[in-house]
């Protein structure tokens, strides 16, 4: 993009967001539909910015499971929440990275003068996850719905096999690979030689900086009880590198195998949304701008032949986002690298410090280089968290905004995040 | 489970057991439906015409009392042709007496009384005001005087006790012999809030009304564009309080704990106001508020109302309280807002309380005659009024127009007090002079009442509304 059309957009800012606490799979939530949760997010940035009966530009939001039922899921959920029913709003899905891409819609549709106001970000739920019934069953289920006559309808019910009756529940593998995102992700720990130890440190930092947060209010202004629940149903402050040690490891094989439920994202349910809006817009209501969205990228990798990690994109994201900007990878205050695996970060970290990657795969001089780990996912992440998929994006912008916030003007925040498929979303933001 | 009471006294055959009905109060900004009658005793006009100006600022001319005397009886004769001598009767249903006893000094003044009230409470119409307005009996001179006027709180308050189908009675006393001398203006947001439905719940209570420099006219949105900020706003009484402010004009903050945030949004979005979501006990808490207000309304914008509404209760018998359970009911129900205002009314922090601002409390009857199980409760509401008397009477808030009050709930119907087992609640909703629970709102429009920009005489004071209860104090 050129310096000539870029200085012709005007600046789309982060007011602020609102989430649910996250609840651990089968848990806080667990008879809570998308809807529900993703109504309940709404309600609460509405409330918090007095934005009751109001139109907005559009809402953007979307889920990774969904069940039939969550057909026009944001629109639905905009319906019954306290905005204008005039307010627009669809789903759109990128696997993990839904949430970012939402902001990158709602953000670049605020620069080019589309909309002057909008939220952004998605919700998810593993405990009421769709579950399908078998293809036999499916099919002989529409066969019996075309039907003419009851004797037809007899003969294709007929046609079901007690095989077909066992329910195919939604699973966390790729279709391409028919590995699960532990199993590929293993593989990239391996290749890298991310040692246990280090991921759980990785993990239990992002505990105790979770907890942190939590007991000095930063997520009073962030997040709004839902179900009774208060804070984050996984979040353990009094975990250590010692209690997280003698977890068994449950991805990959043998005696490399260092992925445990403790250093992996647990299955969660949440919602999490961010508003968006022109500068104008927020000064017209004594809004505050919390960051100034500077830029995103999005990368896919090809993972299906091996060549390269399944979450390994960001990894290419970034330096493009870099080079575009002219920044390096040690401009930034934050980083906010979110969580799949305690190794997706810390692969992704060593690849940017490795020479031969970068040369080879980047096509860069030198290295990227390593980040100041002081600054990287300081008020805890998706290990911490709870990773409710689509909601992710929303809770990262959302706090990554406030620490900016409080950081001053002209700080800068990096935010990367992996995507089944092999993507990765990364955005830059700007503290106002 | 049903409740007994209420399947008793819904049924037919219950009424005709003799089963008390509750009856359905006035409420809201509603006037009586029948005449307004005034009295006055110990002198043609009271004193000074302080009384009859006031009901004239709130748009109302009042009829002439009946004085029942011995010489003015009619005869009346029963179906069974018995005949007795009756006051004269009014010609209809009266909907308010008000008696303006300033005057009264002697005790002729109080026979005077008897001869207004009788004829006026048998004309009584269903939820009818009887207001008797005297004199702060320290202030009112000589021996007899001063017995004439505490006089006048014994016979309100059984009058109160006997009044049924709703109606109350209150006494308000006023400053007239000092040299602030209340004024009709001061008095008439009183008068305003005796008379109409939102008083429902208030009987039996005693009321001061001192002299504000400058007095507003009653409206009926009184709070238009002001900011009212409602602690505890996400739920039962809070909850009434924000709409309530809300329907009469006001630009409402509910503040909630972040972990009540999802029932907090849903008050504030059907008002249409903010949620601030922050745990009073934060030591900071009422410059976070202000914070809000000043971002949110603009550098200049100033809080109008603030309401202490946020309460917690840990009961258990004194000798098994332990330092943590004492202490925290203290904190959110006193410490806190102590705090708090004391932020607020920085006059140079940006967002704080403006002046001619109002500070209310939600007390308690607790505090005021305590109750079995709960000393920390009790310590902290009576603290709260001990906050509104000293704040009440410091003129340098005096000066800036600033008051402070608390209301003292009594057996208010929220959903928590749904939970109290039946014979409990059924007890405790019958224990009053209106023989029934009051609502939220009943304790919302008190609060109204005391915020309203009208009642800058009415500071230091306690408003319970409690329907009279019967227990303690
Ligand atoms: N219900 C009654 O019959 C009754 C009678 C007398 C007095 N009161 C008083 O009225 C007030 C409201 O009572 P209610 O029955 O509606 O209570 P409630 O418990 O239903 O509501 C109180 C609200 O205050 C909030 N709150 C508690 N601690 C807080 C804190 N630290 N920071 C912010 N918010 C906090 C709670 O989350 C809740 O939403 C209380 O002060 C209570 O003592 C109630």
């Amino acid at each position: 993009m050129s310096e000539q059309s870029s200085s012709a957009l005007r600046d789309a800012v982060v007011v602020g967001g609102n989430r649910i606490p996250f609840g651990k799979a089968g848990g806080a939530y667990a008879a809570a539909s998308n809807q529900a949760m993703l109504t309940a997010a709404l309600d609460g940035l509405v409330a918090r910015y007095g934005l009751a009966g109001e139109r907005l530009g559009e809402v953007a939001a979307g889920a990774v499971l969904k069940h039939a039922r969550d057909f026009n899921l944001t629109r639905e959920s905009v319906l019954g929440s306290a905005l204008a029913p005039s307010t627009p709003a669809y789903d759109l899905q990128q696997a993990c990275g839904t949430g970012l891409e939402t902001v990158i819609q709602v953000a670049n549709k605020i620069r080019l003068g589309q909309i002057d106001s909008g939220v952004a970000g998605g919700v998810d739920s593993a405990s009421d996850a769709p579950i399908a019934v078998g293809e036999g069953l499916r099919k002989a289920l529409i066969k019996a719905n075309h039907a003419r006559t009851p004797m037809q309808r007899v003969k294709a019910l007929a046609g079901i096999r007690p095989g077909d009756l066992a329910p195919e529940t939604p699973r966390n593998a790729e279709p391409r690979t028919g590995l699960s995102m532990g199993e590929h992700q293993a593989r990239t720990a391996k290749e890298w030689g991310i040692t246990r130890e280090a991921q759980d440190e990785l993990a239990a930092a992002s505990h105790h900086n979770l907890a942190r947060a939590w007991d000095e209010g930063f997520f009073d202004d962030l997040a709004t009880g839902f179900l009774r629940l208060s804070r984050d149903q996984g979040l353990r402050a009094d975990t250590s590198v010692d209690k997280l040690a003698t977890l068994q490891p449950v991805f990959g094989k043998g005696e490399g195998a260092t992925m445990t439920a403790g250093n992996s994202t647990p299955l969660s349910d949440g919602a999490a949304l961010v508003l968006l809006s022109s500068r104008e817009w927020a000064e017209e209501r004594r809004l505050p701008a919390l960051a100034r969205f500077v830029d995103a990228e999005v990368a896919a990798v090809d993972y299906v032949s091996g060549e390269e990690g399944l979450l390994m994109a960001p990894a290419y994201a970034v330096p493009r986002l870099l080079a575009r900007q002219g920044l390096t990878l040690q401009d930034f205050d934050y980083y906010e690298i979110h969580e799949a695996f305690a190794s997706t970060v810390l692969a992704t970290l060593a690849a940017w410090e490795s020479e031969d990657f970068c040369r080879d795969r980047l096509g860069l001089d030198a290295p990227l280089g390593s980040i100041d780990r002081s600054r990287l996912n300081v008020n805890g992440s998706s290990l911490a968290a709870g990773h409710p998929f689509a909601a992710t994006g929303g809770r990262i912008v959302a706090t990554l905004s406030k620490l900016l916030h409080e950081k001053g003007p002209g700080s800068r925040g990096l935010v990367s995040i992996c995507a089944a498929g092999g993507q990765g979303v990364v955005a830059i933001l700007e503290g106002c | 489970m049903a409740d007994l009471m209420q399947i008793l006294t819904t049924n037919p055959l219950a009424r005709q057991l003799g089963v008390p009905q509750p009856t359905r109060l006035r409420r809201g900004r509603e006037l009586p439906s029948g005449p307004v009658v005034l009295a006055a005793v110990g002198g043609a006009q009271g004193h000074g015409g302080v009384v009859a100006d006031s009901l004239g600022l709130l748009g109302l001319t009042p009829q002439e009392a009946l004085v029942d005397t011995p010489g003015t009886r009619v005869t009346e004769t029963d179906e069974d042709g018995r005949t007795r001598e009756v006051p004269t009767p009014y010609p209809g249903k009266i909907g308010a007496v008000v008696v303006d006893a300033t005057a009264a000094t002697g005790l002729d003044d109080l026979e005077t009384m008897r001869g207004v009230l009788r004829p006026a409470l048998k004309a009584l119409e269903s939820s009818g005001r009887v207001i008797v307005v005297g004199l702060e009996p320290e202030s009112a001179g000589a021996v007899t005087a001063v017995a004439t006027q505490q006089a006048l709180d014994g016979i309100t308050r059984t009058v109160g006790k006997e009044l049924r189908k709703g109606a109350t009675a209150n006494l308000v006393r006023v400053d007239l012999l000092t040299d602030r001398p209340t004024t009709a203006a001061d008095l008439a947001s009183t008068l305003s809030f005796l008379l109409e439905g939102r008083s429902a719940y208030v009987s039996g209570d005693v009321l001061h009304v001192g002299h504000a420099a400058a007095s507003a006219a009653p409206e009926t949105r009184p709070f238009e564009g002001q900011i009212v900020v409602v602690t505890g706003a996400g739920r039962g009484i809070g909850a009434s309080i924000a709409e309530t402010f809300a329907r009469d004009g006001a630009l409402v903050v509910g503040i909630d704990v972040p972990a009540g945030g999802e029932a907090l949004s849903t008050v504030v979005n059907r008002i249409g106001g903010q949620a601030l979501q922050l745990d009073i006990t934060a030591p900071d808490a009422g410059t976070r508020i202000a914070a809000h207000v000043a971002q949110r309304f603009g550098a200049s914008a100033r809080i109008h109302t603030i309401v202490h509404n946020a309460g917690i209760t840990r009961d258990k018998l004194l000798v098994n309280t332990d330092e943590q359970r004492w202490a925290s009911v203290l904190e959110v129900n006193l410490a806190s807002q102590l705090r708090i205002n004391e932020q607020l009314l920085d006059p140079d922090l940006p967002g704080g309380l403006d002046d001619n601002g109002r500070i209310v409390g939600v007390s308690s009857v607790t505090g005021l005659a305590g109750n079995r199980g709960q000393a920390n409760y009790a310590a902290a509401k009576a603290g709260m009024i001990g906050v509104a008397r000293a704040m009440g009477a410091d003129p340098r808030l005096a000066e800036r127009g600033i008051t402070v009050n608390v209301v003292a709930p009594g057996v208010i119907a929220t959903e928590m007090w749904g939970k109290v087992p039946l014979v409990t609640r059924t007890l405790g909703e019958r224990m009053n002079s209106l023989q029934q629970a009051g609502r939220p709102v009943d304790v919302a429009e008190a609060i109204g009442y005391l915020a309203d920009p009208a009642s800058g005489a009415v500071t230091g004071q306690v408003v319970r509304v409690d329907g009279q209860l019967m227990l303690g104090a």
